[in-house]
């Protein structure tokens, strides 16, 4: 009865949905306020029937309710309860059903908010919301319905997926999507803008919000992915540029650019265009990840099984969508653009530079991923694009971007000298060459050019931060009252900023420094590795919850005093029969020691195949991502963003008097 | 209605055919995805197609005191199928080898592939035995060398000993009736010519 | 030659700079230890489909691997090696794709797009540079600071 109160619930959100884009969008377009009144019970209502569809799913998964095919797919009944609430998304179907409850989720906070919006632009933007919903829900409904029954049920289900049963897997894709999804705001606020033709700043501090929100969540998602492949995959990588990550990190690169754009916006009322179309690329190519990862055009170790009218679906979806705001930009941006002037030295300039570095670099990616298909669809054969491609063009173009973001948060807006600017920037510089000596003397191990150079881009980010904290402090009366005064969106830069030096020196120092080996150990064998003595002191047979594993035992000395124990195991699981590494990590600040165990190679002499990694630093590309999220909350919180509009009185025709 | 813009000095501004540019490289992108939807990723076109056999010199499964070489391949038109007990696709295909085994239109040799011999001859004896010989690759380097990459793979080869197709996973009937016979047949008649 | 001096240097301060176990492979140099790692991080697992052969723990990885480490200690050159994966598996096998006719857009586009980004930007600025005089924009600036000014003083 449940699933299918939830099913209904869905067909139900779905004619809402289509009432939340059509009534207020007519409203939009013929100046009728009491149309668009009715964007917010709408949206609220939509938002209330996907709650109970998501809610009436996820009932089915803690009760166990094998009669639904999803359910009997995704679950089992070993299952602990954390791993039956996250299953919810543990496959196709319901990660859809999550997609379309996250919009509906951000639906309702803007409509919640709508006070800080114009009357017609609120219901405009959850006017197009409205749309993306219908189509996300039709696709749930006609091609991954999760509430299909089936009949007789199973009497237990075939398990989630040993990968995903995980702490950090649980919230990882919910992250994810809601970075994804929430591009569809400042999206939709987009859509408004072109066809409103209304481009203000105004506009651009109502967009930034949502902006920062998706942004914040998208690198939350991609961050909390990156160290679950760290810790879980067993060989100690953590960015593979597999498809679908690099479809994570494409809307993550020109969301960048976004959120760094708008700030002009905002601020110069300049770059409206270029703001525009970032806003549209960041959700096209959110909804392009959609695609990827469901419909089997490339191969990734992530995609969920393959299915060409799901396809060919999200195709048409995304054909439509993104055809359309790209159409309505070109004939509408056109007629919108204004000239604002700013010179080849100023703020305006190295904000700029640093997007189209950004989406050239996104555009690279875009091509890399899609290389392989791009030729095999011309009929050249099968080839593959992978990580030694993406790090050759990646890191040369990223080097720029890194460089520039210290001038453009130094530099004054409109313009300024160079002289001035090398004499703020002389110091920082001079600084961050010093610290780079310095510390990549003090690093065990050669001397690497590489290390050196990312120190020094590193620090001269991170140095760039305290002389504009210092410049600030300058101006200001006391400095109590000079911190008080910087706004949070201020802080929010500089925490994000020196989370990105963060992560420069975590990938750099990491990748060069890295010492690994993949050995075979007997019992009471060892390694070195650098100053660590690695001792296989057992291997054992234990059972979990719902596996049977072996669990070794390692020890590990430093200069032959015994530091720790190390754990990793070997899973089985019970149902899938899936091998599963579950590595064992010691992490601090200057070093990660990293323990996966293998096969058993040898019954005979009981050997075992282990992989050992010393791998310094790599806390930090992690702590790197914390600052930028922590940076992005900031930002979000400034109160300049809470700021209600005093609403405009729509011309109304007479006879049409808003209900309230 | 659009907003008067203020400098306004079109002659200063990008084109209006910039405008198009985004929308432009997006229908190239949706042409290549629509194609790219009738293609499968996962299969992987072999560089040994209108190559010789590969060498090989392996023990007999029959008999591991014979030699199976890539010159027993020539002389006649064949199918070489890589298997192993442990493969369960290969369990699933065994039938339809059996089916064209018995149709006596082509004989059938295998690599049995990183197995225990003992194991795969007790197989045979119970499943039925489609091959006319099997050879013996242990360790798998027979393998690398015939690029395999996931089994079963069949490779037809012709009367000079050239590979002339490669079938990467279980062989249907269908398979069998719409590709590899009508290649075989083909071949024949050209040989007849 | 340098370079040969910092590694002996280091052969005389860090135990590591033997020449470490890969997979139970020993090898003989530390040249030998890094191209098998460079080879193996460039050469696609087949049957994982996402996986370096050097991060795979399947069956056929490690058969090439050994393969591979076999090849490494005869003292095959890289080219050697790579193109007997490519007989055999063809250019799919390789990570990083080879520079040729049917790659070219694929290795200029960076490139090719780094430089149309720098033109377009460097156009764009030229012409925003011929507005500078205009006091619309002063005005609106002074309007705006004032605005924010108020915005600020009310909270």
């Amino acid at each position: 009865m449940i699933p299918e109160l939830g099913h209904f619930a869905l067909i139900l959100a779905l004619a809402i949905a289509i009432v939340q884009a059509i009534i207020p969008g007519m409203g939009l377009l013929c100046r009728r306020a009491d149309w668009m009144a009715v964007a917010k019970p709408a949206a609220l209502l939509q938002f209330a029937l996907v709650l109970i569809a998501y809610g009436a799913l996820t009932y089915s998964f803690i009760v166990h309710d094998f009669s639904v095919l999803y359910v009997a797919n995704t679950s089992n009944s070993e299952l602990p309860l954390i791993y039956r609430i996250s299953g919810v998304w543990g496959a196709h179907e319901g990660s859809l059903l999550l997609w379309v409850f996250i919009l509906s989720t951000w639906t309702a906070i803007l409509a919640i908010y709508s006070k800080r919006y114009p009357v017609d632009m609120g219901a405009g933007v959850i006017s197009v919301l409205g749309f993306i919903s219908i189509g996300f829900i039709l696709f749930t409904i006609f091609t991954s319905n999760p509430f299909l029954r089936h009949f007789p049920a199973p009497i237990d289900g075939a398990d989630l997926n040993p990968l995903l049963q995980d702490p950090v897997m649980a919230i990882h894709p919910p992250m994810l999507y809601m970075g994804y999804v929430g591009f569809a705001v400042p999206f939709a606020f987009a859509i408004v803008a072109l066809v409103q033709g209304r481009l203000d700043t105004a506009w651009a501090r109502w967009v930034r919000p949502w902006a920062l929100t998706a942004w914040v969540c998208l690198t939350g998602g991609i961050t909390l992915g990156s160290w679950w492949a760290y810790y879980e995959l067993g060989w100690g990588g953590w960015w593979f540029w597999d498809p679908v990550e690099n479809a994570s990190f494409m809307p993550w690169l020109t969301g960048t650019a976004l959120i760094h754009s708008l700030a002009v916006t905002e601020k110069r009322h300049a770059l409206r265009n270029w703001t525009i179309l970032l806003a549209i690329i960041s959700f096209s190519l959110s909804l392009l990840g959609t695609f990827l990862v469901r419909s089997g055009v490339l191969t990734s170790v992530h995609a969920f099984a393959s299915d060409p009218t799901r396809g060919v679906f999200v195709l048409a979806f995304l054909g439509l969508v993104v055809g359309i705001s790209l159409s309505l930009f070109a004939y509408r941006a056109w007629q919108l653009r204004t000239l604002t002037p700013f010179s080849l030295v100023s703020r305006e300039m190295a904000l700029l530079s640093n997007s189209v570095l950004l989406l050239v670099t996104m555009l690279t990616v875009l091509l890399g991923t899609h290389y392989p298909l791009i030729l095999d669809a011309l009929g050249g054969g099968k080839i593959s694009v992978g990580p030694p491609y993406f790090n050759s063009v990646f890191i040369p173009l990223m080097i720029p971007v890194v460089f520039l973001v210290a001038i453009g948060s130094l530099i004054r807006w409109r313009e300024d000298s160079v002289s001035t600017l090398i004499k703020q920037l002389r110091t920082p510089a001079v600084l961050a060459i010093v610290f780079a000596s310095v510390l990549s003397l003090l690093l065990p191990g050669k001397a690497s050019f590489t290390a050196w150079f990312a120190l020094l881009l590193a620090f001269w980010v991170i140095n760039s931060c305290y002389v504009q904290l210092l410049q600030r402090l300058r101006h200001s009366h006391s400095l109590m009252q000079g911190l008080r005064k910087t706004p949070r969106g201020w802080y929010g830069m500089i925490l994000a900023h020196i989370g990105l030096g963060f992560t420069v020196v975590g990938i750099a120092l990491s990748s060069v420094y890295s010492q690994e080996q993949d050995v075979h150990m007997v019992k009471g064998d060892d390694r070195t590795l650098g100053e660590y003595r690695f001792e296989l002191v057992d291997v054992e047979r234990i059972t979990g919850p719902n596996y049977q594993a072996d669990m070794g035992t390692i020890r590990i000395y430093k200069n032959e005093k015994e530091l720790m124990t190390l754990h990793p195991e070997k899973r089985i699981y019970n149902v899938r029969k899936n091998v599963m590494t579950e590595a064992a990590i010691h992490s601090n600040l200057l070093r990660d020691l990293y323990v996966s165990l293998g096969e058993q190679r040898n019954i005979d002499t009981g050997a075992w195949s282990v992989r050992l990694y010393y791998k310094p630093f790599i806390l930090w590309i992690w702590l790197g991502g914390l600052f930028m999220v922590l940076g992005g909350l900031l930002a979000v919180t400034d109160k300049r963003y809470r700021l209600e509009v005093k609403q405009e009185k729509i011309k109304l025709d007479a006879n049409h008097a808003p209900a309230s | 209605m659009p907003q008067p813009a203020e400098n306004q000095s079109p002659e200063q501004k990008p084109k209006r055919w910039v405008y198009l540019l985004p929308l432009g490289l997006f229908a190239v992108l949706m042409v290549f995805f629509f194609f790219g939807l009738g293609l499968n990723p996962r299969l992987l076109p072999s560089p040994l197609i209108g190559q010789p056999a590969p060498e090989f010199s392996l023990p007999k499964l029959s008999n591991a005191n014979e030699l199976f070489q890539h010159t027993d391949l020539k002389g006649e038109i064949s199918l070489l199928n890589i298997w192993a007990t442990w493969c369960t696709s290969c369990r699933q295909e065994h039938p339809v080898l059996m089916k064209i085994a018995k149709s006596k239109q082509v004989p059938i040799y295998g690599l049995y592939y990183k197995d225990v011999p003992d194991q795969g001859v007790v197989w045979l004896q119970n499943y039925g035995n489609p091959y006319r010989e099997n050879a013996v690759d242990e360790d798998g380097k027979v393998g690398i060398e015939w690029g395999a990459y996931g089994t079963p793979e069949t490779f037809l080869i012709d009367q000079d000993g050239i590979i002339r197709y490669k079938h990467v996973g279980p062989i249907s009937w269908n398979d069998w009736e719409t590709k590899l016979l009508p290649m075989i047949n083909s071949l024949r008649n050209n040989n007849d010519v | 030659m340098t370079s040969r001096l910092t590694s002996f240097c280091l052969m005389l301060f860090f135990v590591t700079a033997v020449p470490a176990e890969i997979a139970g492979f020993p090898f003989e140099s530390e040249t030998q230890e890094q191209r098998f790692r460079d080879l193996s991080s460039e050469l696609r697992c087949l049957v994982c489909q996402n996986q370096s052969l050097a991060d795979s723990n399947a069956g056929l990885a490690q058969d090439l691997r050994s393969e591979l480490y076999q090849q490494v200690l005869t003292g095959n050159s890289n080219n050697q090696i790579i193109s007997f994966m490519t007989e055999r598996y063809g250019d799919f096998i390789l990570y990083k794709p080879r520079f040729a006719t049917k790659t070219l857009l694929l290795w200029l586009a960076p490139i090719l797009l780094f430089i149309v980004g720098i033109f377009c930007l460097i156009r764009f600025s030229k012409f925003k540079n011929q507005g500078q005089q205009t006091q619309v924009n002063e005005e609106e600036l002074q309007k705006i600071r004032a605005l924010l000014q108020a915005e600020e003083e009310k909270q």
